[in-house]
């Protein structure tokens, strides 16, 4: 198994790679010159060839390339014209906003998402069951941001109980939770919807199976067959699903962080791409191409050890 | 992450052909059973029925989930092809005056809902009664979605924007679908280094968020009708790609594929007539739930100002335009933002019905 999970390690080395190549080419395909960007409108010829000197940007395309991934192997994402500080520190100063909205979404969505299978699984067609899953069926078909917008308009415009948009005072932490209370929910409306989905089909499979009909037989309590066998089979799927979701998160936080001005990653690479700063959009970029790989990595090892039929080397053992 | 892919659809898929060829078997063991006792007349019809009811459209059709899909799916089409005898007003026509005039709808303004009034706030929390359609002299008109910014009819451009969002959808889909479908079958049937290179390009681009990817390749194109149809197309391959090539390598090693080979059969004729054929179920779900996904994706990208953008209109365009105004005149957003919400609905439920149809694994 721990050659298994070694190969599998090794295997992101090769999709780095071309992630870095694409980024790189996709940002030096965007129009307009970065140097007459930086310098403004009234910048004269001169000046802008001197800037595109100090960037670099005189250099052949494939010299900037390779210096670009020598850069990038020693942790250095270069430095944004906009902010004029090292992509890696605005980054990291960036993060922890996100990451705050996307794990506790995350994990509300894990929560309910998960109860609610189970609920629908255990009492299939019935009401409650019926409910759930059309309330399921239109959270995966909601388009995130106009229910953020939805929700800003009837809840903070309309009844005044919640904060229009910001992150709050962060000395306070009943404001800050009082501002995460409708990007959180805008968040995990489609990762519940799918963990509600997932975890129903999978259990439902489960406890039909013949194994959990055994313990039924010999009289194991109800509720330590439900929770303790029926959902251990149930898992696979759902981790799978976990794992998606958590890039998914992010794609949402893109969406969520500009409805409600939440300084997060989302709304950098926002005004990343509409000021031109290619080192920054880069930087961002490739660093959610890094968290999904990783993200990917290890949601196949956790699925390898809760699920060892799967054999990643394809045939053999 | 592809091998767990590839492991998945092999389980799936033997499943699904067991299920397939013991309903089948049974049929017609069952009717030329039937035959030997009943004869043959009454037999066949037996044998045609058995059959009819086993088609996939038949099947579909007792599924009700899926056919309220499908209805959502054909009244939003019908919307938007024949949106020019629908709509009374031209969807380009401008009259400043009648800017941001509240829904009015014929018959059921009696009610006292949907009759043009908006509530006005004033300072302090006051609150009155207004009617733009008296205050701006319009009284004999009726815009059942109300008028935008610039007095454009807002049905109207809901109508032809439904054409925009819909050819985005379905062209997305297809451009997906076409270079995602090649690829997976040369990388699936030639296997080896080309099938590394192919699937480790497919793993890179899938390491994008996909909002992200298409943002950027927004930013390169440029926004535009065409360009989002590129953008949302190639940010869909790598998944047709994956599929793909998941069903030829389950169905390459099959006898059937040996035999054609041995009488040399070319490898165009062995990919397109006898491999992917095998691939068309899962194909059609995703190509159906992908629809859905890429509305989505319009109204994202238009939502932040890279899709389509004036004075051509999109759902998400619309959805745009009416973000900031969100206030004073929330009909715009909530109109565009219901029509994407529904026919994403609609093409989810035909989805989920087809996947039951075609993959007797997932029905319960």
């Amino acid at each position: 198994m721990l050659k298994t999970i070694l190969r599998r390690v090794l295997q992101i080395i090769p999709t780095l790679l071309i992630v870095v190549t694409f980024t790189f080419i996709l940002t030096r395909m965007i129009p307009g010159n970065p140097a007459a960007t930086i310098l403004g409108p009234q910048a004269s010829a001169e000046d802008i060839a001197k800037m595109e000197i100090k960037l670099g940007l005189d250099k052949p395309i494939w010299e900037q390339y390779f210096d670009y991934i020598f850069a990038v192997l020693q942790g250095d994402f270069g430095t944004s014209y906009m902010y004029n500080q090292p992509v890696t520190d605005l980054i990291a100063s960036r993060i922890p906003n996100t990451l705050q909205i996307t794990l506790v979404g995350l994990l509300i969505a894990l929560v309910i998402g998960v109860c609610i299978g189970i609920y629908s699984a255990l009492h299939q067609y019935s009401a409650g069951d019926y409910i759930f899953m059309v309330l399921a069926l239109v959270g995966v078909s909601m388009p995130i941001f106009w229910m953020g917008l939805m929700l800003v308009k009837f809840f903070s415009v309309d009844m005044g109980l919640l904060p229009v948009s910001g992150r709050g005072d962060a000395n306070d932490i009943i404001d800050v939770m009082r501002h995460m209370v409708l990007p959180c929910f805008c968040l995990s409306t489609i990762p519940m919807a799918t963990f509600a989905r997932i975890t129903r089909s999978s259990m439902l499979e489960s406890i039909h199976s013949d194994s959990i009909k055994a313990l039924r037989a010999r009289g194991i309590k109800e509720r330590s067959v439900v929770w303790k066998h029926a959902l251990k089979n149930a898992l696979p799927p759902i981790v799978t699903v976990l794992g998606l979701q958590i890039a998914g998160c992010f794609t949402g936080a893109i969406l969520t962080e500009s409805i409600f001005a939440w300084p997060g990653m989302g709304t950098m690479i926002v005004n990343a791409i509409t000021n031109r700063d290619y080192m920054l959009i880069q930087g961002v970029v490739l660093f959610f191409a890094i968290v999904f790989m990783i993200v990917n990595l290890i949601v196949d090892i956790v699925y390898l050890i809760i699920n060892p039929r799967v054999n990643y080397e394809g045939g053999g053992k | 992450m592809t091998q767990q892919t590839d492991a998945k659809l092999t389980s799936v898929n033997a499943v699904k052909d067991a299920n397939d060829v013991s309903t089948e078997t049974a049929a017609i063991l069952g009717a030329t059973g039937a035959a030997d006792r009943l004869g043959s007349e009454y037999d066949e019809e037996l044998l045609r029925k058995e059959r009819k009811a086993n088609s996939a459209w038949s099947k579909l059709r007792r599924n009700k989930t899926a056919m309220v899909g499908l209805v959502i799916v054909v009244i939003m089409v019908s919307l938007a092809v024949f949106a020019p005898f629908l709509t009374t007003y031209d969807y380009k026509a401008i009259d400043p005056i009648a800017s941001y005039l509240p829904p009015r709808i014929p018959v059921i303004e009696d009610l006292g809902i949907f009759d043009g009034t908006e509530i006005k706030k004033g300072p302090e929390g006051t609150s009155t009664v207004v009617n733009p359609y008296v205050q701006k002299n319009r009284t004999d008109e009726y815009h059942i979605f109300g008028t935008d910014k610039i007095g454009r009819d807002l049905f109207s451009r809901m109508l032809y924007g439904a054409r925009i969002s819909l050819i985005v959808a379905f062209g997305g889909t297809i451009v997906a679908g076409a270079i995602g479908v090649i690829l997976g079958l040369i990388a699936g049937y030639f296997g080896g280094a080309v099938d590394s290179v192919i699937m480790r390009i497919m793993d890179g681009m899938l390491s994008f968020p996909f909002i992200l990817l298409a943002i950027i390749l927004m930013t390169v194109l440029g926004s535009g009708l065409f360009n989002v149809i590129l953008a949302i197309g190639i940010g869909n391959v790598p998944n047709f790609a994956r599929v793909v090539r998941g069903e030829v390598y389950i169905v390459k090693s099959q006898e059937y594929c040996n035999a054609a080979r041995i009488i040399g059969v070319s490898n165009i004729r062995m990919l397109f007539t006898h491999i992917l054929p095998n691939a068309i179920s899962p194909l059609i779900v995703y190509a159906t739930l992908g629809i859905a996904g890429a509305i989505i994706s319009e109204a994202a990208l238009s939502f932040l100002g890279l899709g389509i953008t004036e004075p051509t209109p999109s759902w998400g365009q619309i959805l745009y335009s009416g973000k900031d105004v969100m206030n004073g005149h929330p009909y715009i957003a909530t109109i565009s933002g219901l029509f994407i919400l529904i026919t994403v609905l609609g093409f989810n439920l035909l989805g989920d019905g087809i996947r039951d149809v075609l993959d007797p694994k997932m029905k319960k």
